[in-house]
């Protein structure tokens, strides 16, 4: 393979891979909270 | 008895009488990489074992890196089987806080367009002349992560792990200089007083602890030659999530990470002898670095624009710089230069998200270059 046709694809695949794995984790992320939704911890008083 | 005299005399002064002009100037840059950790405080962990190392190296016959060197087994056990910056990647995964970044995860992607100038440098390594694995050591510098980039180079360019290690940890205690004019330049004065809007989403526990395990299981069937970064940073931050392993926690980020990075910072400075490190091919790689940081911000900042397009004016384009993993640095200095436009914009939030979305971005880049190096038959499996 040749220098440039290295370099570009390359270039091309680590641009385009990174931004798509991050975009998949921020889906992951979103997938995430809405399975396990923050919710706060009740008072002690309330609890008993 | 006179002639042993003599002779014995000799040896004392066989270190001076080998003493060339190289071994000199590099004493001197090591001065000054001590002078940089020691006085002005840029990064002094490694600046200061770095500095002392390429000082120890530099001494004529004293022979550190030859075979039975000090510095030689230490370099050869923890460098070149990449366990140093491993180790690293735990403690910085247990001391970092994703938090900002799970409650406002699209910031993630400009974590993305911050690594950018990672691929950008490489195009300008090779237009340069720098053969394949070379250019991406140095491209590498551009993920402004020093663990990662010595874990790059030392396997694709260990003869050149001296240069790009110091212009990697160099760049990144500049950020704060770097980045400012490139902010500037790149967004009109009513950008960078857009008033950013409070994100409150509380995380639960369950969601902090399954983060990096999903990530780890996810990035890592994505792009598997990256597994080892991603599973040592996800690792320490499970073990900071979990709370439930706090000894093994606390003896990451500290007794572990220090001794590495005291034995890491000596082995870099180990590389910097004068017959490896003076070479104009250094100077080229110290260029390329300070580019490759130059365009991750560039790009980040862009990157930043668009979204505050796509949104109509609802992100500052200057959180993009914060896309780097120079945590937090590069947060902070988004934060001053939004403060500088509009007193009533606190962007550090924000920026913080960003900036945790580029340090998973830069171990994530770095998995994607590696996997697809594989997937071109230029490294082995």
């Amino acid at each position: 393979m040749d220098t440039w046709t290295f370099g570009w694809t390359l270039a091309l695949i680590g641009m385009a891979g990174t931004m798509l794995v991050l975009w998949i984790l921020s889906l992951l992320i979103l997938l995430l909270k809405k399975l396990f939704p923050y919710r706060p911890e009740a008072p002690a008083a309330e609890r008993k | 008895m006179e002639s042993a005299l003599v002779s014995g005399l000799q040896g004392l002064f066989l270190g001076v009488m080998n003493l060339g002009w190289g071994h000199v100037l590099m004493i001197l840059v090591a001065s000054g990489l001590l002078y940089l950790g020691i006085h002005k405080g840029y990064e002094p962990l490694l600046l200061v074992p770095i500095g002392f190392g390429a000082i120890l190296v530099n001494i004529p016959l004293a022979d550190m890196m030859g075979k039975e060197g000090f510095l030689r087994f230490f370099y050869d056990n923890g460098v070149l089987t990449e366990v140093f910056p491993l180790l690293i990647f735990i403690g910085i995964g247990a001391m970092t806080d994703f938090q900002p970044l799970l409650e406002n995860p699209k910031i993630i992607l400009l974590g993305a367009a911050g690594q950018f100038g990672i691929f950008l440098t490489l195009l300008l390594a090779l237009a340069v002349g720098f053969d394949k694995l070379d250019a991406v050591a140095v491209a590498i510098i551009g993920a402004c992560d020093g663990p990662t980039a010595i874990y790059v180079s030392s396997k694709f360019a260990p003869h050149m792990l001296g240069a790009v290690s110091v212009a990697a940890y160099s760049y990144m205690s500049l950020v704060p200089l770097i980045q400012p004019p490139i902010m500037r330049a790149l967004t009109t004065e009513k950008e960078r007083k857009i008033v950013m809007g409070v994100v409150k989403q509380p995380v639960s526990k369950t969601t902090k602890i399954l983060f990096p395990i999903v990530v780890t299981i996810f990035a890592s069937l994505l792009a598997p030659k990256g597994a080892p970064l991603i599973g040592t940073v996800m690792l320490g931050n499970l073990m900071k999530e979990s709370g439930v392993v706090e000894r093994l926690k606390s003896a990451s980020e500290n007794e572990i990470a220090n001794i590495v990075t005291l034995l890491l910072g000596l082995c870099i400075g180990g590389t910097m002898e004068a017959g490896q490190f003076l070479r104009g091919q250094t100077l080229l790689v110290l260029a390329l670095g300070f580019i490759a940081i130059g365009l991750d911000t560039a790009v980040g900042v862009l990157f930043g624009k668009a979204m505050c397009f796509l949104t109509g004016g609802k992100i500052n384009p200057l959180i993009g710089a914060a896309g780097i993993s120079a945590f937090p640095m590069s947060a902070r200095v988004v934060q001053v230069e939004g403060q500088k436009y509009n007193k009533k914009s606190y962007l550090l939030m924000h920026a913080m998200s960003a900036n945790a979305g580029g340090q998973i971005g830069s171990v994530i880049a770095a998995a994607v270059m590696l996997s697809a190096l594989q997937g071109m038959g230029i490294i082995g499996g």
